[in-house]
């Protein structure tokens, strides 16, 4: 194809690049704008703020935990009520309503309609009532803070019987506010879900087709449609769990003597249960880890000023962990006495997975090689996930067999590799994701001294919470244990590892601290961004205001011309180009 | 949980379907960075983006159905399961859903021959009929409840409580949006608008009538060899 037919081509093609069925609110007073608003990137920042402020939570709740395992008995508030308390809610909080939240609701939300073209999401009722929800179910959950009892302390996973047993702290009213909040969560986030699904399926504009979309959405938009699939089987499960324990049926609660007196209940599974819980628990974990994986690919490309390695088999690779991670569920169930040939099944699938996620990092290695990396703060974040990915990822191999699960399942083993895997993994993505996509946000640069200050107390330190963890369950000391007590098979060195776990974890959340002087002092004080600092080839950074306006784009949809990542292209005035520039001399159609 | 499994298979052939319909097996694609491809590729025309909207509510919704279902079959097996006698009503019910789902397809039509008298009398027909199937279905918990058949008596009342009600939530949540239909066909103002809002009731309407054939056909006992095939197959 020549120049002449190209430039003819795009004369007699005008087709209107607005999507003409998505209509722009537009707000009319400081209340609608600001606090009711249906603008979408002020959703994200309400629905962050949210996630964060309650993570705070949760992280304070770890620092109970771990004082608790390091000091036994030495700080009088914490008993063992207390501390099933901290367990539970640093669980809930830190896998549904921080990580979830702040991957959907707060990078979904400012990123889809940016990356895509989109002038807002397709329905930004749905989308504003959908904060309100989570606020409210964020609230409800605070809530059981302060009722008599307090919160439930029946593990995260909240399973029956003895989440609803009265010698379960919080069985009273406790439990029952987690439920409703889960249920409200639930039904917030699906609201938010279509949006974000019909977002990427309808509101792309001219030319973004969805080869060309930037990982990230992929990565959002594939852990949204899981996420809709996936939530109603909590939903279920929380919902029949407060009918047992409200209305007395017996879904899942088994016949129960209890002090000589048998209680109502009769017959039920609490097998059926960790089915239904399971059925969410899997896929959550790829809920949370196929955003990072997006942003991640997007990261590395930036930042180190080359295409992303293998494209449509990072593409491919996402949906290939999404169907499959809907049908790992039962690893989780290994001892629970089911039939022995699922574990066989779930064992097969489990590891199965190991295929796309391995496809997954040697692409993002593949990137790097060769490459003109630039130690930025984001790419240092994205580093450091790629080292703790594949390390939680491995020891995801070994509990993944059922032979090595089950003497492993009940110990702090398990807690290393799912903290590794889903926790410091995740959250270093959140991190250099907030590096990365703060100037677009304020039009003001974080400072990066302090950001690596922070980026390497936060990796170093995470490592050595969680390293150590993994000899302590290879050694036997049992997860969940309010005290260990003397036993013959833990040695006391291991009492010192505790101490040490203690005081890196007590560091690693106070030195947070930095990182929130950096957001909030930079916001006045920061660097100037411009529009372009990475000098990235993405949508959002072509926008014409920065931060972006209402509407996003001015008066004209950007029309894409190619990928996302056209980083060191030969021929290019620069090393980059935008995925909106119009074609260069030469840059032929395949 | 075979349940899920054949929901699944449905959900992913649909994915898989609208995946390659979209190019994404043959779409052009350059590691070496240099890709030109012009737009054209999506300008096939996009379905509205509500309608898209409502097909994933509604996968979302067959998924939460999906999972009760499960639950049903698998509870099933326990040696306490007493199935509650079908209240008779729920034929009547049925009868008067199917009329309710008719109703509104003859509105969807009147509204594309742009007949608003028509709209406006199938409309308080469909509307009517989806009210009086709720009023039927709180008769029949009143009749389980009469003869003694609590939720908290036995397992089986109380999945015939929570189908029926979750059912029973989907078309208050139904209504709501007719409601608003209703509001715009009496408004008068805008008719493109109301043939599709029409549109998505209607698809909506005919959802949970298939679902709540399922439901009714699972608590009248007479997919209770499918639970047995089930269970049979992963146990």
């Amino acid at each position: 194809m020549t120049d002449a037919t190209l430039g003819e081509k795009e004369n007699v093609l005008p087709p209107p690049a607005e999507v003409e069925d998505v209509e722009l609110y537009h707000a009319k007073s400081w209340l609608t704008h600001y606090v009711f608003s249906q603008d979408a990137k002020i959703i994200a920042i309400q629905y962050a703020g949210t996630a964060i402020a309650i993570g705070l939570v949760a992280l304070v709740m770890s620092w109970v935990i771990r004082l608790q395992l390091a000091f036994p008995g030495a700080i009088p508030f914490i008993d063992a009520s207390h501390y099933y308390q901290a367990v539970t809610m640093h669980g809930m909080i830190m896998v549904v309503y921080m990580l979830t939240a702040i991957f959907l609701g707060g990078f979904g939300n400012y990123l889809i309609p940016l990356m895509v073209g989109a002038r807002d999401m397709v329905f930004p009722y749905v989308n504003m009532l959908s904060y309100w929800v989570y606020l409210l179910a964020t609230l409800v959950l605070t809530a059981s803070f302060f009722v008599p009892g307090g919160p439930t302390g029946a593990g995260w996973t909240l399973y029956p019987p003895q989440a609803i047993m009265s010698g379960t702290p919080g069985n009273d009213f406790g439990i029952i506010l987690m439920l409703a909040s889960l249920i409200l969560f639930i039904v917030g986030f699906t609201m938010g879900g279509l949006n974000y699904v019909v977002t990427v399926l309808q509101g792309r504009t001219r030319g973004m087709t969805l080869m060309r979309l930037p990982l990230t959405v992929w990565g959002i938009f594939a852990a949204a449609v899981m996420a809709l699939l996936a939530f109603p089987g909590l939903f279920v499960a929380c919902v029949m769990l407060l009918l047992d324990r409200t209305l007395g049926t017996s879904f899942f609660m088994p016949g129960i003597v209890e002090g000589g007196e048998h209680l109502k209940y009769n017959g039920g599974s609490p097998i059926l249960f960790q089915h239904l819980f399971w059925f969410f628990g899997h896929p959550e974990v790829y809920i949370v880890a196929l955003p990072a994986f997006g942003i991640v690919s997007d990261l590395i490309s930036t930042h180190a000023r080359k295409n992303i390695f293998g494209y449509r088999m990072m593409v491919w690779a996402i949906v290939a962990i999404g169907v499959l991670s809907m049908v790992v569920w039962g690893h989780h169930m290994y001892v629970s006495g089911m039939n022995p040939l699922f574990g066989f099944f779930f064992a097969v699938t489990t590891l199965a997975i190991a295929l796309p996620t391995a496809i997954k990092v040697y692409n993002w290695v593949l990137t790097l090689w060769r490459a003109d990396i630039h130690f930025t703060t984001p790419m240092l974040f994205a580093l450091g996930f790629i080292v703790t990915f594949v390390n939680g990822g491995i020891t995801g191999l070994y509990l993944g067999n059922v032979i090595v699960d089950v003497p492993l399942s009940a110990t702090m083993f398990v807690v290393a590799h799912f903290h590794m895997v889903m926790g410091v993994a995740p959250v270093l993505v959140i991190f250099g994701a907030i590096y990365h996509w703060y100037p677009k946000i304020t039009g003001r640069m974080l400072d990066e001294t302090l950001g690596k200050i922070h980026f390497w107390i936060t990796f170093l330190g995470a490592y050595a919470i969680f390293f150590p963890m993994h000899y302590l369950g290879v050694l036997g000391v049992p997860r969940r244990f309010y005290e260990l007590g003397e036993t013959a098979f833990v040695p006391h060195s291991a009492a010192a590892l505790n101490i040490f776990i203690t005081m890196a974890a007590l560091i690693v959340g106070a030195a947070q601290a930095i990182f929130f002087f950096n957001v909030f002092w930079s916001l006045r004080h920061g660097k100037p961004s411009g529009s372009n600092p990475w000098r990235a080839t993405s949508l959002e950074w072509q926008t014409p205001e920065t931060p972006p306006g209402h509407g996003n784009w001015g008066k004209e949809l950007p029309i894409v011309y190619r990928w996302a990542y056209a980083y060191s292209v030969p021929g290019a005035p620069e090393d980059f180009l935008p995925q909106n520039a119009p074609p260069l001399k030469g840059e032929h159609s395949p | 949980m075979s349940v899920m499994g054949l929901f699944f298979v449905l959900i992913a052939s649909i994915a898989l379907w609208w995946l390659i319909k979209q190019g994404v097996l043959r779409s052009s694609f350059a590691e070496e960075g240099e890709i030109v491809d012009f737009p054209g590729a999506e300008l096939l025309p996009r379905p509205p983006a509500a309608k898209v909207g409502l097909g994933v509510f509604l996968a979302v919704a067959g998924c939460l159905f999906s999972l009760l279902c499960a639950a049903f079959f698998m509870r099933m097996d326990a040696p306490d399961w007493q199935a509650p006698p079908v209240p008779g009503i729920l034929w009547f019910n049925t009868a008067v859903l199917i009329a309710s789902s008719l109703a509104l397809h003859l509105a969807e039509r009147a509204a594309g021959q742009r007949e608003t008298d028509g709209v406006k009398t199938w409309l308080v027909v469909g509307g009517g009929c989806a009210l009086l199937f709720l009023l039927g279905q709180l008769w029949a918990w009143r009749e389980l409840a009469a003869r003694g058949l609590y939720a908290s008596s036995n397992p089986a009342n109380a999945f015939f409580y929570l189908l029926t009600g979750t059912h029973a939530l989907h078309l208050v949540g139904g209504l709501a949006a007719l409601a608003r239909t209703a509001h715009k066909a009496w408004s008068g103002r805008d008719i493109a608008g109301l043939a599709s809002s029409l549109e998505l009731c209607a698809i909506y309407w005919h959802f949970l009538l298939f679902v709540w054939l399922l439901l009714f056909a699972m608590l009248a006992g007479w997919a209770d060899s499918f639970g047995v095939i089930c269970r049979r197959l992963l146990s």
